[in-house]
């Protein structure tokens, strides 16, 4: 069982696909991290030698940052703009777009599910 | 698309003299400008800046954090109230 950065991959996948179940690792940086240790991308997770995996976990370690830091890392700059009050954290704060998309309909991603308001009429024509 | 980094960062050119004048001088005055496009350069720290937002001044304290955002980022053109509800 190989496990990088606190992560299971999983056993039966290329090895380029397995590494992007590591969060901060997507495609163009698992096939770079493959490049850089030598191992070709195509050979699966469960045919790793246990010096690969090694000198995988210690690349990832030392050059990426990966899972907890970089999600931390993300949280700390979303919590910057919030706290000095610039419209792009107004905009996290209430939960809206922040890139000046239209809010009256759609952006759903942001909001969330719909809430229906009772009793909204419809414009009468 | 970016700003060119040769030309630096942009500032309305009365309002970087009007920073200049303001740190020399020592004096805490609230410094008003129309320029929301203006970009905050580490000079503004410590600076009361009252930005219009198309109606009012608001004053914005320059923090360290807030330095390369332009001004108009902290001073909303928009109010939006909520809808509905009773009136009282």
């Amino acid at each position: 069982m190989a496990r990088i950065a606190g992560v299971d991959l999983p056993r039966n996948k290329r090895g380029v696909i397995s590494l992007t179940y590591i969060y901060g690792i997507g495609r163009s940086s698992a096939k770079e991290i493959l490049a850089k240790c030598g191992i070709d991308e195509n050979i699966k997770v469960q045919d790793w030698t246990d010096e690969n995996v090694r000198s995988i976990s210690v690349l990832i370690q030392n050059e990426y940052r990966v899972e907890g830091e970089l999600r931390s890392e993300v949280q700390m700059n979303i919590k910057r703009l919030m706290d000095i009050g610039c419209y792009r954290g107004v905009r996290h704060r209430k939960g809206l777009p922040l890139r000046g998309q239209r809010t009256k309909t759609n952006a759903r991603t942001r909001k969330g599910r719909k809430k229906t308001v009772a009793n909204k009429k419809k414009v009468t024509k | 698309m970016a700003r060119s980094v040769k030309k630096g960062p942009y500032v309305f050119h009365k309002l970087v003299d009007k920073i200049m004048r303001a740190k020399e001088s020592k004096k805490k005055t609230v410094i008003k400008t129309w320029s929301r496009s203006s970009m905050i350069i580490p000079d503004m720290v410590g600076l009361t800046i009252a930005v219009h937002n198309g109606k009012t001044f608001v004053p914005v304290f320059i923090t360290e954090n807030m330095v390369g955002h332009k001004l108009g980022e902290f001073s909303p053109t928009r109010n939006f109230r909520g809808h509905g509800g009773k009136k009282k």
